[in-house]
């Protein structure tokens, strides 16, 4: 017993390097489901864009960049689809320069896909600088900030703008994030407008953003890899998320073993000194 | 054709970088120094295309009256900034930090207090019997009511450092340390389960993107 948990503690790391990857790799290439129930508060986010009367206008803000687009890109879409499928108008904005190419690429593949049209249904409107001072904007004129779109069109020129002047005027607002700009929303968009806002969040920062739920200052949450699965599950559209769990599941149960037999080793180890 | 070429560019800058687990070699050097030359070169082309030209220079140029001439105090402020570099008037840098650490902390107090703190302590004041559709749902609520409380008092006890942790103040403490400890371990289970779905974002691009083996 002492052995094995001695050679066990000196086991080449890149050994459970492979192990991961094999549990990683494995069940995407055999294209492995598991049944996925969804989570009372992504239920919550999607029950109140199923509310949302025809027309309505949603502003997505696009606070994330490459390094967390596993996670938010499948959410992005997931949302994207039900807004489209529900003929509601998207705007979409971006805190995060580096990532805003991502929402545009995604709202591009959709509205496509949906048969939307550019200024109608949807209008894209960029990144501004300042994160605080492009809130408490929006909620004056959209125009002091944005005075057009990311092309340069005159916002009055876009049909769907015509009567969208500030928070007053977008139903929902829904932030993609990977960083602490959604506690700005909350507290500039929904604290001093009331501003309605569901966050779609990287797994690192969903437990901060719980207690926003909790206190009824959002209206939904889809946290991570999971909730981006459960959205899909939700809208219908299986994609990345939902073929990513099979293997999420297989390594979080990897790093329990590994976890319980480290301790034990831990034990065994002290117990024989 | 351009999207098949950017496909193997990315891939080979994931496989470069996940080489690194096996150990240090020249590729993920390579792409080490791609990707911090590239984010550098980006942050400061962004900042010259977003703040510094239409703001500044787009702003004198464009803008008339007042709207114009108050330029010169942020403009004046940036140039303030940049004596940190002349070691005789660094000194004067500290007048452009000053702003902005006054700018920010205006925002931040009353952002934090009108949407964080308020809202958030009014959300603990929760009834400790909650009637539900059936028992075991009042039960639930009520539970959960229970605990949010008794982990909001107990942890802000556990920051009372006026007197020494003992007889009640100590057991209370200690129930605050636990709470706190439970919910790092949230953080941490979630902060595990979001490396792994990047793991997963990589490898689902290289077998389905890139290899269409699945």
């Amino acid at each position: 017993m002492r052995e094995f948990f001695e050679k066990l503690g000196k086991i080449d790391r890149r050994i459970i390097y492979l192990i991961v990857a094999i549990g990683v790799i494995t069940p995407i290439l055999f294209k492995a489901r598991l049944p996925i129930k969804p989570l009372p508060e992504v239920r919550q986010a999607f029950d109140y864009i199923e509310s949302l009367p025809e027309s309505s206008a949603v502003l997505i803000s696009i606070d994330y960049d490459a390094s967390s687009m596993p996670e938010l890109q499948p959410m992005l879409y997931a949302l994207l689809r039900h807004v489209f499928r529900k003929n509601l108008r998207v705007i979409m904005l971006g805190h995060w320069p580096l990532g805003v190419p991502l929402g545009q690429i995604a709202l591009e593949d959709v509205a496509k896909e949906m048969g939307k049209k550019y200024g109608v249904d949807y209008c894209f409107l960029g990144y501004r600088p300042g994160i605080a001072a492009v809130m408490l904007n929006l909620g004056k004129e959209i125009r002091s900030v944005f005075a057009s779109d990311y092309k340069y069109t005159p916002l009055d020129s876009l049909p769907m703008m015509r009567n969208i002047h500030n928070y007053n005027d977008i139903a929902l607002l829904i932030g993609l994030e990977a960083g602490s700009v959604g506690d700005f929303w909350v507290q500039f968009a929904q604290a001093r407008f009331n501003q309605k806002i569901i966050l779609g969040s990287t797994a690192v920062i969903t437990p901060d953003i719980y207690p926003y739920l909790q206190a009824g200052q959002i209206v939904g949450l889809i946290g991570g890899l999971r909730g981006a699965a459960d959205y899909e599950t939700l809208v219908n559209t299986p994609g990345p998320a939902s073929i990513g769990m099979y293997s999420q599941t297989v390594v979080h149960i990897l790093v329990v073993a590994l976890i319980i037999l480290g301790n034990v080793g831990y034990f065994v180890l002290r117990r024989r000194k | 054709m351009t999207s098949v070429f950017w496909t193997w560019v990315a891939a080979f800058f994931t496989l470069s970088i996940l080489s690194f687990l096996y150990k240090d070699n020249p590729f993920y050097k390579f792409a080490e120094h791609i990707y911090v030359g590239s984010s550098a070169a980006f942050y400061v082309l962004q900042l010259w295309v977003f703040d510094v030209y239409p703001k500044l220079v787009g702003g004198f140029q464009y803008k008339v009256g007042i709207e114009k001439w108050i330029l010169i105090i942020p403009a004046f402020l940036s140039v303030l900034m940049l004596t940190r570099f002349i070691k005789p008037i660094s000194w004067l840098s500290r007048w452009a930090i000053a702003f902005t650490v006054g700018m920010a902390a205006g925002l931040g107090v009353t952002g934090l207090l009108q949407g964080f703190l308020v809202p958030q302590v009014k959300a603990t004041f929760l009834p400790f019997y909650v009637p539900g559709t059936s028992f075991w749902n009042s039960f639930y609520l009520s539970v959960n009511n229970i605990l949010i409380v008794l982990g909001t008092v107990a942890t802000i006890f556990y920051f009372y450092f006026s007197r020494e942790h003992k007889g009640a103040l100590g057991t209370i403490s200690r129930a605050g340390i636990t709470f706190i400890m439970i919910a790092f371990g949230a953080s941490f289970g979630y902060t595990v389960m979001a490396r792994v779905s990047l793991l997963i974002g990589r490898m689902y691009f290289l077998i389905h993107d890139w290899l269409h083996l699945a």
